[in-house]
């Protein structure tokens, strides 16, 4: 395809966006029906523009279409397809364009399944998100255009940063901007909300499922950034408290916020808001990530290139909607009218608190992440925040989150019982105390942490299975009568139960791994071996391969415990022929739920190659906890009561299909 | 209770919360920022033995001395002083002599710096920026300048 159309299509794309700003918003103002139902039409439109210009840029990727300067600049003919395909976003213009696509699918779907929408809030949402779209397809017009010709084309382009040649391109990229980009419509709900100044509960089902979707979607995102990181960089870590990562997770933490808040507003009338207030923040906190990655004021695998024009760019689209959305709600919010009291103790106030730590953990991480930025800016002194004050500001801010998290559920809205709670959850604090006595066993003496955070992962995890047992009532009822209301309970309190067992599952991994890691780090010869983890290790030969584009050098390491042979790790160092950049491609063998971790360093004098290895214990709990957590979102999503297009009863409801038992 | 009483009450667990965080944050800030210096810095300063800090230049060309038990020795230049910087551990890939580094440890009372981590770059071409402004300053590297 001729890269042209792809930018004759972004420019009609723009034309489309401007319109949907523009003609929606006047006609729920005026009260025009007609220009109301264009918004969807244009919205699709715009879907299907953005979606063609993407499809332009890939297919000049897959053809290695070496006249476009941005597949020059980022591909090579000898990368396998797959890069070839994921290779369109692994730089700053195409990512920008994915960011925008995101923009636009989503957009569609309010279009297409936000049929239930009253006429005036689906025009506003709509407006709202295109102005956003004008903004981000000026930037990619203006400053970072894709489909800019280079004459006359070179025989061979420069390739791809080898560190992006990976599926991890693939996946996370993708479902980051899913999340990112999904709290886009979550803040047009709440500024057309502010618009129309009205604002009622049903707002909070309606936004709901989007904020779930983008929370889920941000949930893997990150979860999945952090295991690329993991076996790419050949550290053997799996956060580094970079500002990149802080960036997606400052949103994650307000989405988090928002989700709970928004069920409090859907049931109860009440934190309307600081609802609103939070919807605003997650999407201002995912453009302050954009900005932070693609601006250039930070370095690191994320800053493709820095151009200071692109920055201010970014920081422009940034103070508009930031500014623009914080000036309207301090200016609507306080006429928006305030309802459902609560005491202290109840659903309702466990959802405050869960809020406030939430929103507080989100901003120690703002203060760690710019402050270094701020402080340079004014006197040039140049420091770094780094692990410790993370750790210890957000360790301790998620603390009481986690242990009140199973007591929120128990408690009862308006007025709730703490002490009946506590006693309901007696079997869970059991399960919590056997399992801290367990490793505390197991390690021997040694920092109290590990057990302390094992016994609160398994207090969180039977915790959340207490609460779905409690709900039907096993014990209290007769026993058939409890599966009954067990079948019908609705798919939003499984799904919730099974994101807080997700929790648990991920802070044991996180405790487990921390505590219990093992390093070495050794130069050995062939047919040398040393231990790691109670594993010996044993390098057995060093082998040159030939990749499509790389050279290999792979250590081949036979494992063995107690004698036995456990298998065989191959761990590789990588050169690139075209950049001639060598990584390090670690050899993972994964034990049940931890993993043995071997990256090569390089050759010293006297025969012997660096080795570093890791026994990381649990370590892939991280990851499967934060699946189960983005199961959990997507099991409360399928609740019929949540579902996009369906507010009343279905006429035909599936078998198995959950009635509203609240 | 009533109705104020309850807002009251939750503006001041909201106020609570906030003061906490405030004061870890403060606390956190305080005990866990680690500076950075270039060699220039360290020599002007005299920098006090025991003190974290992230040294930045440039690997001295022919200053890299490997053992084979994983030990590192290589000299940091900012072309206007010298550090030794000793580590023990595997490299990152991308550590090549005569190119940006930045190592973060404390300093030895005999004047060298002892790293307990040397900073992997993502790219070929990247010069960590905190070096290139401290480059700048010794006029060793201007912008735009190729970094290889």
């Amino acid at each position: 395809m001729n890269p042209e159309i792809g930018h004759y299509a972004l420019v009609l794309a723009l034309a489309i966006a401007i319109l949907q700003t523009v003609l929606p918003i006047w006609g729920a103002r005026s009260g025009d029906a007609a220009l109301m139902r264009v918004g969807p039409a244009l919205a699709i439109a715009f879907a299907g523009f953005v979606a063609l210009a993407f499809a332009t840029l890939v297919a000049a990727y897959v053809q290695s279409d070496f006249s476009v300067l941005n597949v020059v600049e980022n591909s090579h003919s000898m990368k396998p397809l797959l890069y070839r395909i994921t290779g369109t976003w692994g730089n700053h213009e195409g990512s920008m364009l994915l960011w925008v696509l995101v923009l636009a699918i989503f957009g569609a779907l309010v279009a297409l399944f936000g049929y239930n929408l009253p006429a005036s809030l689906k025009a506003n949402v709509l407006g709202v998100q295109a102005s956003v779209a004008v903004a981000f397809l000026l930037f990619i017009l203006l400053t970072s255009n894709p489909f800019i010709r280079v004459v006359p084309p070179p025989a061979e382009g420069q390739d791809l940063n080898p560190i992006l040649q990976d599926i991890g391109l693939a996946i996370h990229p993708p479902l980051l901007y899913l999340g990112y980009v999904g709290f886009s419509i979550t803040f047009a709900f709440a500024v057309a909300a502010l618009i129309e100044g009205r604002i009622d509960a049903a707002w909070a089902r309606w936004v709901r499922p989007w904020a779930l979707t983008a929370w889920a979607f941000l949930t893997l995102g990150i979860a999945m950034g952090s295991y690329w990181a993991y076996y790419e960089l050949g550290w053997g870590g799996w956060w580094f408290w970079d500002p990149v990562e802080n960036a997606s997770l400052m949103p994650w933490f307000a989405g988090t916020a928002l989700i709970h808040s928004a069920v409090v507003m859907e049931k109860r009338d009440a934190l309307k808001v600081w609802t609103i207030l939070l919807a605003i923040l997650a999407f201002s906190l995912s453009l302050l990530g954009t900005f932070l990655v693609r601006s250039g004021v930070l370095t690191s695998v994320h800053a493709f290139a820095t151009d200071p024009t692109r920055g201010v760019f970014i920081l422009a689209i940034l103070v508009f909607f930031i500014g623009g959305s914080l000036a309207l709600y301090a200016w609507r919010a306080p006429a928006l009218r305030q309802g459902g009291i609560f005491a202290p103790v109840s659903r309702e106030g466990a959802l405050v608190l869960n809020n406030l730590l939430l929103t507080a953990a989100s901003a120690a991480v703002f203060v760690g992440t710019l402050y270094p930025l701020a402080l340079e800016a004014f006197n040039g002194e140049k420091i770094t925040v780094g692990p410790p004050y993370f750790n210890l500001t957000v360790g301790a801010l998620m603390l009481p989150v986690v242990f009140a998290m199973p007591f929120g559920p128990l408690l009862a809205w308006k007025r709730g019982d703490l002490a009946g709670a506590a006693q309901r959850l007696m079997v869970a604090f059991g399960a919590g105390i056997v399992i801290a006595a367990l490793a505390a066993y197991a390690q021997g003496g040694g920092p109290i942490l590990a057990p302390f955070g094992m016994g609160l992962a398994a207090f969180v995890v039977i915790g959340a299975a207490v609460e779905i047992f409690e709900r039907a009532g096993f014990g209290r009822v007769p026993f058939a009568t409890a599966i009954a209301r067990f079948r019908g309970l609705p798919r939003s309190a499984f799904g919730g139960a099974l994101a807080h067992t997700g929790i648990g599952i991920c802070l044991f991994g996180i405790i487990a791994e921390t505590s219990w890691n093992a390093e070495r780090i050794v130069g050995v010869k062939v047919g040398q071996s040393f231990e790691v983890g109670g594993y010996e290790l044993t390098l057995a030969r060093l082998e040159p391969r030939e990749g499509p584009n790389y050279r290999d050098l792979v250590g081949v390491f036979n494992v063995r415990r107690g004698g036995v042979d456990a298998g065989t790790i191959e761990s590789a160092k990588r050169i690139f022929t075209a950049r001639n950049m060598p990584t390090t491609e670690a050899g993972i063998r994964t034990i049940g739920f931890s993993q043995l971790y071997v990256s090569l360093g390089d050759e010293l004098p006297g025969g012997t190659v660096g080795v570093r290895a890791y026994w990381k214990p649990f370590v892939t709990l991280i990851w499967l906890g934060s699946i189960v957590m983005a199961l959990g979102g997507a099991l409360s999503l399928s609740d019929r009561r949540l579902r996009v297009g369906a507010p009343k009863p279905a006429k035909k409801p599936k078998a198995a299909a959950p009635v509203a038992a609240e | 209770m009533t109705r104020k009483g309850r807002r009251l009450l939750l503006i001041g667990s909201a106020i609570g919360v906030l003061g906490i965080a405030c004061g870890l944050v403060l606390f956190a800030l305080n005990d866990t920022i680690v500076f950075f210096r270039s060699p220039s810095d360290i020599a002007a300063e005299r920098t006090a033995p025991g003190t974290r800090l992230r040294l930045g230049g440039l690997v001295e060309k022919g200053s890299v001395a490997k053992a084979d038990n994983t030990h590192v020795r290589f000299v940091v230049t900012d072309g206007g002083a010298n550090l030794t910087v000793n580590y023990v551990g595997l490299l990152p890939d991308l550590f090549r002599e005569g190119q940006g580094v930045i190592a973060e440890g404390v300093m030895e009372p005999d004047g060298t710096f002892r790293a307990d981590s040397v900073l992997a770059k993502h790219d070929e071409n990247y010069m960590p920026k905190e070096v290139a402004d401290a480059l700048k300053k010794q006029g060793v590297w201007k912008e735009g300048e190729a970094t290889q």
